[in-house]
């Protein structure tokens, strides 16, 4: 069944990046709003749109009855859900194909396996991916504990079976250090989460975050190379790459190999990305999660192949097999994304919504900016802080940086405080020139710049 | 003549700090400066409310969880 009538139930710039991708198929877009973005880019683009509630996500882009009641009301044959909001609810999935319409991504059961963090582990492992080395399950006590830690490998991280947000997490560099530290994380975990169940794991101290690109059509899947996502501050990406200049070659192709593995033998249908660590030191790498949706930063991939990542989910979607075959899908020179926040980089990050007074947006070869801004337009609170992604491809990864600096420097926001500044210190960092960093480099260089820019200002 | 407090930021204004957890402050309590008199979520952040002035809290112009624009009154103090 082909699509015609596609409906977005997402917000922002991936709502107008997908209405890009729709209108050049010939599909109609129907866009989604809340009472608070009915000025937004994404409304004003498309060729219909529908309110579906107030401001609070809860009651509007999370609210499938009312999604479903759009969809039907404005004859939307499809449906695109983005990435956050419903986009890796299995129960929205299964909603849209019970309603007879198409969901642009995986089946419901797909997502709820990869949602679950040990079905996804356990998958993995039956396809042959390796996981970051563990208990595989709760340790029981210190006897088990010390055999099983000498298996893994020290250093070992202690976690809390119950636990979350990096609470309860302990970890022991030696067999010595394991035995206190298990009995204080039992504790915490039983003070914290009222269940003192722990588990172990390998602690890979510098680690780089990689992640495969994959497409399927639920019997062939490829992939489409990796990204290198490693400059994250909270755990939220700041900076991609691709592709990731820390792998060789051939680590790069067991690496792919193993996500189309797992990719395949869960019948994978639609885009979706394979999150792993890598560690360089033993040129090791682990699957940790996947994502079952298009990503933020999905743009450095389509930089690099030339493949446009969202018109194949589409495509997918409307039931075509996949158009590309694994040795159409070549590589060529190097994109770098960073991410424009409406942020306060020199204020701890305060938010900073506002009104866009003027827009000047940088252009050129190889440079794209992603956004759902435009002049006049006023950035609201009530979500989150991304404003628009600025990614550049050149021929080398040099020669990208030198042309990542010369587009920031083109990009003006005014009427509102945003993380361009930091991302141009960011760029003139030597680690970041010399390609050497690691999932908690960032949040290190972000903690030295503060202090010494707080010197510099003492010292005026 | 009682002061207003205003909001520094546009968002959403909270009372509570979770929605299980009784109200920071209520119309009549006595407030110090600094003293924390509600949240305010923006673009995901939440961000504290401190009163800029000691005083009785006469009444609250805003109610729980209610959308706000910068330089909108939360609250007079007294």
């Amino acid at each position: 069944m082909t699509i015609s009538r596609l409906l977005i139930a997402n917000r922002g710039e991936i709502a107008v990046r997908i209405q890009r991708a729709a209108r050049e198929l010939g599909i109609k877009t129907i866009q989604v709003y809340s009472a608070a973005d009915a000025d937004s880019l994404a409304v004003r683009m498309a060729d219909d749109a529908i309110n579906i509630g107030p401001f609070q996500a809860a009651k509007s882009y999370l609210n499938i009855e009312a999604i479903l009641a759009a969809a039907r009301a404005t004859g939307a044959d499809a449906i695109h859900p983005g990435y956050g909001f419903l986009s890796e609810n299995p129960v929205f999935a299964d909603a849209v194909e019970a309603a007879g319409l198409i969901f642009v991504g995986p089946k419901g059961e797909t997502i709820r396996t990869m949602g679950d963090k040990a079905a996804a582990r356990g998958a993995a492992q039956r396809a042959g991916v390796p996981v970051v080395p563990g208990s595989e399950g709760r340790v029981a006590e210190l006897v088990e504990a010390r055999r099983l830690a000498e298996k893994i490998g020290f250093p070992v991280m202690i976690k809390a079976s119950a636990g979350g947000g990096g609470r309860g997490i302990r970890i022991a560099e030696t067999a010595e250090a394991l035995g206190s530290s298990l009995d204080q994380a039992a504790a915490e975990a039983r003070a914290a989460f009222g269940d003192g169940g722990l588990y172990l794991e390998r602690f890979i101290g510098k680690a780089r975050h990689i992640e495969v690109q994959i497409l399927g059509d639920g019997v062939n899947a490829i992939h489409c190379y990796e990204r290198d996502c490693s400059l994250q501050r909270r755990r939220q990406k700041v900076w991609e790459e691709a592709p990731g200049s820390a792998l060789s070659p051939d680590v790069r192709e067991a690496l792919c190999a193993s996500a189309v593995a797992l990719a395949r033998s869960v019948n994978y249908r639609g885009a979706g990305t394979l999150e792993y660590l890598y560690d360089e030191e033993s040129r090791s790498f682990y699957f940790i999660e996947m994502n079952t949706r298009i990503q933020v930063e999905h743009p450095v991939t389509e930089m690099i192949t030339g493949i446009d990542l969202v018109r194949e989910m589409i495509c997918i979607a409307g039931d075509e097999p996949l158009r590309y075959r694994q040795t159409d899908v070549r590589v060529s020179g190097h994109a770098i994304e960073v991410r424009i926040n409406a942020e306060d980089g020199s204020r701890d990050f305060r938010p900073s919504p506002g009104k866009v007074a003027a827009l000047q947006v940088p252009g050129g070869m190889g440079t794209r900016f992603d956004t759902l801004l435009y002049e006049g337009y006023t950035v609201s609170p009530f979500y989150d802080s991304l404003l628009g992604k600025l990614i550049v491809w050149d021929t080398s990864r040099e020669m990208a940086l030198r042309r990542l600096d010369r587009a920031l420097g083109e990009l003006k926001i005014d009427g509102v405080i945003t993380t361009v500044p930091l991302l141009q210190r960011l760029a003139e960092a030597p680690e970041i020139r010399a390609g050497a960093f690691h999932t908690r480099w960032l949040e290190q260089w972000l903690m030295t710049s503060m202090k010494s820019q707080v010197m510099e200002q003492s010292n005026r | 003549m009682p002061k207003e407090l205003l909001a520094p930021l546009p968002g959403v204004f909270y009372r509570k700090p979770a929605p299980d957890k009784p109200a920071y402050k209520s119309e009549g309590d006595i407030v110090a400066v600094g003293d924390v008199v509600g949240l305010i979520e923006v673009m995901k952040s939440f961000i504290e409310v401190h009163a800029e002035a000691g005083g009785k809290i006469v009444r609250f112009v805003v109610g729980d969880e209610e959308p706000i624009m910068a330089g909108q009154s939360l609250l007079e103090i007294e």
